[in-house]
């Protein structure tokens, strides 16, 4: 059962977190994960349709760091994937 | 650009400093890495104590802030929190508090409350719901001068107004401001009701709700310096992220070893010299012996190990303050991971190289609640300096000192770095077991805010510290001193004619004695059992009790000492010992620690069996063979 809540994903959700490369970014639209890891990534600032970038990778690859609302965020790369985006182009993004 | 803050930093607030406090109690409220606890030191100083809640694990510091006029009002530190969601411990008690249902708390008549003015957007969400208690606050806009610095800005007088509450810009590191917080205490004024608070419950429209108070307050919350994105590309990088990672790690125990080794000893040198005046100037008899040998001793043996752990502490304090610890806490989680743990345990497990007490203190930044009872259960296996004496001086007694890896690198380095291989690999298998059955989780999150880098503040860094001795000295002290003067009493019971036994007659002996069975499997001898029970207080306090035993002050005649033990041990037999203090818990203060940040004894206790049992057999085991080869 480990790590289950991760794996299971509903079809609904199209691109994630996880999915987006270093340098990319997305407005957030919706969590898959128990409500009070939710509530704990709102409160730090990923609250939905604010924008996310993908600011690095830490070694390895994982964890990532995630700048929100003006700060930065170190999440998992299975965290990620449970984190509903919709995408920005590049010029979109630099509009925002 | 030269806008002194301060001049805006009192606002809707009658310039009045003197006068008697309105209130009585207040507390300090804000969400982590905002500033609270600086602000919190600066105003109370040394004023302050820390305390737990009956029932809880949350710490809090009360302390009393000095008006003026000379009197003080009360402060009570709460933990940080982002929202007053009573599921957390943290927030449940911010809210029991505030709500005056907390048992042992004075029920707080205000609040004062902490924002990181960089931060609004989000911070300002916290300020809606402690508003909304309806109490007097003070909001304080902190690191105005960082603010300021970065390009930010905001004008705090539209923000009173819509928030119902004076607003001050304030800077806890440089004081810049906090003349508000006399004001606020001496003389509220009148305010109006908020104009409007956001909905609770949906995030989004709190959100919302801040950022229009924000804006209608001219809000700009600046760039984060362009300094912190640079030195993160080095510390976070692909390759040499980990080089430096290792390089810092190398450091912070090179540094506890050159420094803190010479410090102990010279600190040692100091109270030995103290011992012998005082079993000069005092007459000779009973109460010169509970003094020098039960007493001052004791005493002894705990303040010796301070230089060591403070100077971890110093180190871990600056590189947290400096906001490198977030850094290598994201770094280490990979490896973490493996084991079933994630990245926040690491500085716990760090912290216990140096003593398991502070580190069980630290892993209250571990909210997942089996992560933290798992990193609490192993941190004890980690070679923490109480053991380092004991190594040294049964190493130095039977272990030659010969070549073993070319000239350098001699056999005593060897089995010294075994025993902290060995504790560390039984830290790894303990997590691993634990991780996958009783402690298993299912929701593992790593979520780990970096702040931005910043030069560490002695001041806050020394209170700390300060904080840290008190915590070592009285909570390990006050066991360790006990145990010695047990000891002493056992040794010098039962009188004959007024003249304390010989040794061999002693209670202790027949203590000894009587636990021989269970022990000689193991190659120890009723001198060693007796050193092993007195040890299960602290460590360390076996040297003291075989100086003891044979009649032998350990300081002053280390070597004879070591042929001492020879009669107690055989190589086989000693080798059994170093493996029996890698794995046992033999330290009351641990044990006092992990009951009270657990909330009851069946950790504590369970923790003990557990290392007790794979103490004795591995030992058992390294006796026999060893036996097979080293007669």
């Amino acid at each position: 059962m480990l790590f289950n809540f991760m794996k299971a994903r509903p079809a609904s959700f199209g691109h994630t977190l996880g999915d987006l490369a270093v340098g990319e970014s997305g407005i957030l639209e919706d969590f898959d994960m128990p409500q009070s890891i939710a509530e704990h990534l709102i409160n730090l600032g990923f609250v939905p349709g604010l924008e996310v970038v993908v600011a690095r990778s830490g070694p390895g690859g994982n964890p990532r760091v995630y700048r929100v609302d003006g700060t930065e965020v170190a999440l998992r790369r299975d965290l990620s994937r449970c984190i509903a985006v919709r995408p920005l182009r590049a010029q979109e993004a630099e509009m925002r | 650009m030269g806008v002194p803050v301060s001049i805006q930093g009192t606002v809707l607030i009658p310039k009045v400093a003197k006068g008697s406090p309105v209130f009585k109690t207040v507390a300090v409220v804000g969400p982590p890495n905002a500033g609270k606890t600086t602000l919190f030191n600066r105003l109370t100083g040394l004023r302050q104590k820390v305390g737990n809640f009956p029932g809880v694990t949350v710490e809090h510091h009360t302390g009393s802030f000095r008006l003026d006029s000379g009197e003080e009002v009360s402060l009570i530190d709460l933990p940080g929190v982002y929202s007053l969601n009573p599921k957390s411990e943290d927030e449940k008690v911010t809210v029991d508090v505030i709500n005056g249902v907390m048992p042992g708390a004075e029920r707080p008549d205000a609040i004062i409350l902490v924002l990181d003015s960089k931060n609004l957007n989000r911070h300002l969400v916290l300020a809606g719901r402690v508003i909304a208690l309806g109490l007097p606050t003070l909001v304080l806009l902190n690191m105005a001068d960082e603010l300021q610095k970065q390009g930010g800005q905001v004008d705090v007088l539209p923000l009173a107004r819509q928030l119902g509450t004076p607003v001050a810009l304030v800077s806890a590191v440089t004081g810049e401001g906090l003349q508000a917080v006399a004001n606020f205490l001496v003389a509220t004024p009148h305010m109006p009701e908020p104009l409007e608070l956001p909905i609770f419950g949906d995030p989004r429209h709190c959100r919302e709700w801040a950022v229009r108070m924000g804006s209608r307050a001219a809000y700009r919350p600046g760039a984060t310096p362009e300094w912190t994105r640079r030195l993160d590309s080095i510390f976070l990088h692909k390759l040499w992220g980990g080089v430096i990672f290792a390089v810092v790690i190398v450091a912070v125990f090179q540094t506890i070893f050159s420094l803190g080794q010479p410090a102990s000893d010279l600190l040692q040198k100091l109270l030995d010299g103290v011992a012998v005046r005082l079993a000069s100037v005092l007459p000779a008899g009973l109460i010169n012996s509970l003094v020098v040998n039960g007493v001052w001793k004791g005493a002894g043996s705990v303040l010796v190990f301070l230089p060591q752990i403070l100077l971890l502490f110093l180190v871990i304090g600056i590189l947290e303050d400096s906001g490198y610890l977030a850094r290598a806490a994201v770094i280490s989680d990979k490896v973490m991971a493996k084991v079933g743990l994630n990245g926040k345990s690491f500085i716990p497990l760090l912290s216990a190289y140096g003593c398991a007490v502070p580190a069980i203190m630290a892993t209250r930044t571990i909210e997942n609640k089996r992560d933290r009872i798992a990193t609490i259960l192993i941190a004890p296996f980690m070679t923490c300096s109480a053991r380092l004496p004991v190594y040294t001086m049964v190493i130095a007694a039977f272990i030659p000192n010969r070549p073993v890896l070319g000239p350098v690198v001699g056999a005593r380095a060897v089995v010294m770095l075994s025993l902290y291989v060995l504790g560390f690999a039984m830290a790894v298998a303990t997590a691993k077991a634990l991780k996958s059955s009783v402690l298993r989780s299912r929701d593992v999150a790593f979520i780990m805010e970096l702040p931005p880098y910043r030069w560490p503040k002695w001041k806050s860094l020394g209170l700390r510290l300060m904080d840290r001795a008190n915590a070592f000295i009285f909570r390990a002290g006050t066991v360790i001193l006990g145990v010695s003067i047990l000891l002493w009493a056992l040794t010098y019971l039962p009188m004959h004619n007024g003249q304390p036994p010989a040794i061999g007659d002693s209670a202790i002996a027949k203590v000894g004695h009587f636990i021989e069975p269970a022990i000689r499997p193991l190659g120890f001898n009723w001198r060693i059992g007796v050193g092993l029970l007195s040890s299960f207080a602290a460590r360390e306090v076996i040297i003291a009790t075989m100086g003891t035993l044979h009649g032998v002050d350990p300081e002053s005649h280390a070597m004879a000492l070591q042929e001492a033990l020879k009669s107690d041990l055989t190589p086989a037999g000693a080798i059994a010992l170093l493996v029996f203090f890698a794995f046992a818990m033999q330290c009351a203060s641990t044990m006092a620690v992990v009951k009270r940040e657990t909330n009851g004894w069946k950790w504590p206790i369970l923790q003990f069996l557990y290392m007790t049992v794979v103490a004795y057999v591995a030992s058992f085991m390294a006796y026999r063979v060893t036996l097979l080869y080293w007669h």
